[in-house]
């Protein structure tokens, strides 16, 4: 073996689903189905139309495959777009054109098919329209079923045994497929932790790596690859000590996930019986089931954006009730908290508008007091959605108490409104806001007189209190969540709630971080909601403390000056109380 | 051949489910139909063709239908983008 060639590569991404594996990496290129333009004899033609029909028939065989395992896994919501797909395969008049174009032009099938659904394809991305390239996606997708079909490959045939797929990207229907097959893991270049492929990979209980960005340009078939679902990495060509240190890891991380499942259906509370809400923040309806099942006590954070992902334009009313009631149904007897609109910022928007500085521009509440009609129709929505009374509202980027007071007077509107349609919600509905503004978390105790609870947004909160934008390479490493300055002020929204009466929650990363978890509850944190997959860490923290002590480790916190000096005395305390939790060595 | 302009009425535009509707509803008619819009022009009997309109709720198409049920077909149409094909 050439081993000076086989330098060992580390390749850094987000980590979309745990897990740790190591083996042959096959290459996935959406770009397989090679066409050629060959010409074929009159006597061909009938041969070259049978081989047609023949493709398209098995492109609807595989697709409604797809489409009821996606509508199981994803929702028949998600599903939809698979619909889209069939139906193109049912056009008579494309398929049509197809056909006489082959008989008229002597082309084979893979050729015309190409060039016919091609000329659509343009006409779609030629609009300006995030929609419209979406469907140009499909329409892409879709060809390449049937060219491949045509074709007669079987794109999987080549994956002998289990392989580690490495991709640019990885469309639901490609994750469907791979499941079937035996997949050690999934790499890609692009795609963020929500997307539909992360989430279908953790259902699937695979690792999964995206965000790689390089991936497909340094890996190539067959090349040797460990890939570490927790740190979110991949390594090619491992040596035999990497290979060992993961398996280590993986044994560690295995053995304590096995003692986790236990835990699920305790509550969270430490060992002195101090209750906390440990709670789940997701943005998909899909996603309650794995919260549940990782022993959540509802959600705490639902971020209603998921609502608008891949949509030319904000979703009705309905369609919102619709989408909020599954949510609430799927999560009773515990409650869920939906988050108005967070639009702006870094965050998607129907209407994007270009702003010099946008996470100092029109985010959030600002957004929602500036669009009634859109504010309303989401209200109304979620009020609809309340009648079990398990919902709560909150909103995001509140600023100033006008804003809370403003907002307020709109959930009243938005009832009188349903009282007239006389259509039932939770007249007690709690109302809650995020503190994430530097000016909201000084005016908390005011802020608390307004509201019936509070919950700390940490990613935004630190980087606006701290001046750092955490996607800055430049800047990044003075993001820092143990800062005493963060420290201070998460201490002084808790006291200030407490004061007024209200529970004060987390739905920021630091709440899942296993670092925090002993410091936020001597702070005296209400409630912690976090990623799913981070729950049962969390949990077993809580379940290994107790309040008192955790208050002194708070309190000692406090008197340190230095970010470095807090994070080792949170190490120590975490390794000496609950030394089972396995951190990243 | 008849002409008519029509008004896409329903707010979320002509996404894949109007599209299909759509089609649905030409597809009753023996007589074709050829849908404009701006430059592009498609036949109403496509899927495909359909979705590649990117209508939204305000904008105006040209049909035109052309066969022995033109009139009916017509009739069924207009009245389909009244109703904003059963979105709302």
């Amino acid at each position: 073996m050439d081993t000076a060639s086989r330098q060992e590569i580390v390749l850094k991404g987000v980590a979309a689903a745990p897990g740790i594996s190591c083996g042959p990496a096959y290459l996935y290129s959406k770009l397989i189905p090679r066409v050629e333009e060959k010409s074929i004899t009159p006597e061909e033609v009938q041969g070259e139309i049978g081989r047609l029909h023949n493709a398209n028939a098995r492109s609807e065989k595989e697709l409604q495959k797809i489409h009821a395992f996606a509508e199981q896994k994803l929702g028949s919501q998600n599903a939809r777009i698979f619909e889209a797909q069939i139906m193109i395969l049912a056009d008579t008049i494309l398929m049509g054109a197809i056909e006489n174009r082959i008989a008229r032009e002597l082309k084979n099938a893979e050729f015309i098919v190409t060039d016919e659904i091609t000329k659509y394809k343009q006409i779609m991305l030629s609009a300006h329209d995030e929609y419209m390239h979406e469907r140009a996606h499909d329409v892409d997708d879709v060809m390449n079923r049937i060219i491949r079909n045509i074709q007669d490959q079987k794109l999987f045939s080549k994956l002998e045994g289990a392989s580690i797929i490495v991709s640019e990207t990885l469309a639901p229907s490609d994750t469907v497929i791979f499941s079937r097959n035996q997949v050690l893991g999934y790499a890609t270049d692009l795609g963020g932790v929500t997307s539909h492929a992360a989430i279908l990979a953790r259902s699937l209980k695979i690792p999964a790596v995206v965000g790689l960005r390089t991936s497909t340009k340094t890996v190539k078939t067959g090349d040797t690859v460990a890939i570490d679902g927790y740190a979110g990495l991949i390594v090619l060509n491992p040596t035999e000590e990497t290979i060992q240190t993961l398996e280590r890891k993986k044994q560690r991380f295995e053995e304590f996930e096995g003692r986790l499942v236990n835990i699920a259906g305790l509550t969270a509370e430490t060992l002195d019986h101090k209750h906390i809400e440990l709670s789940a923040n997701i943005e998909f309806d899909t996603e309650i089931e794995f919260s549940r099942a990782q022993g959540s006590a509802g959600i705490g954070l639902f971020r209603t954006e998921s609502q608008l992902i891949g949509r030319p334009s904000y979703p009705t009313e309905e369609e919102q009730y619709q989408a909020y009631r599954r949510v609430a149904e799927g999560v009773f007897p515990h409650s869920v908290i939906f988050r108005t609109f967070d639009v702006g910022g870094d965050k998607i928007s129907p209407d994007t508008e270009h702003e010099a500085n946008p996470f100092l521009g029109w985010r959030g509440i600002r957004v929602l007091l500036d669009r009634p009609e859109l504010f309303l129709d989401q209200l109304r929505a979620i009020l609809r959605a309340s009648t079990q009374k398990n919902v709560r509202i909150m909103f995001p980027m509140v600023s100033t108490v006008q804003e809370i007071r403003r907002a307020r007077e709109m959930v009243s509107r938005a009832q009188k409104e349903l009282d007239a349609r006389a259509l039932p919600y939770d007249p007690e509905i709690k109302i809650g806001i995020m503190i994430e503004v530097p000016a909201a978390a000084i005016l908390a105790e005011q802020m608390a007189g307004e509201a019936d609870f509070l919950s700390i947004g940490t990613n935004d909160l630190i980087q606006y209190l701290l001046a750092v934008d955490r996607d800055n390479a430049a800047v990044a490493s003075l993001y820092q969540q143990f800062n005493p300055a963060v420290l201070r002020t998460i201490r002084h929204i808790i006291d200030a709630g407490h004061k007024k009466g209200v529970w004060v929650g987390m739905c920021g990363q630091m709440a899942g971080d296993p670092l925090a978890t002993v410091l936020l509850v001597g702070l005296g944190i209400d409630e912690l909601s976090v990623i799913p997959s981070v729950l049962p860490e969390i949990k077993k923290i809580i379940l290994s403390i107790k309040y008192k002590e955790a208050k002194r480790v708070a309190d000692k916190a406090l008197t340190m000056s230095t970010e470095q000096e807090i994070r080792e005395h949170l190490s120590a305390i975490i390794k000496n109380k609950v030394p089972e939790i396995p951190f990243d060595e | 051949m008849i002409e008519r302009t029509v008004t896409i009425v329903n707010r979320k535009g002509l996404h894949t489910r109007p599209a299909a509707t759509l089609v649905k509803t030409a597809a009753r008619f023996q007589s074709d139909l050829t849908i404009r819009k701006d430059n592009l022009e498609i036949n109403g009997k496509s899927i495909i063709g359909v979705m590649t309109l990117a209508a939204e709720q305000g904008s105006t198409l040209t049909l035109q239908f052309d066969g022995p049920d033109e009139e009916q077909a017509c009739l069924a149409m207009e009245d389909l983008f009244r109703r904003g094909f059963d979105e709302e």
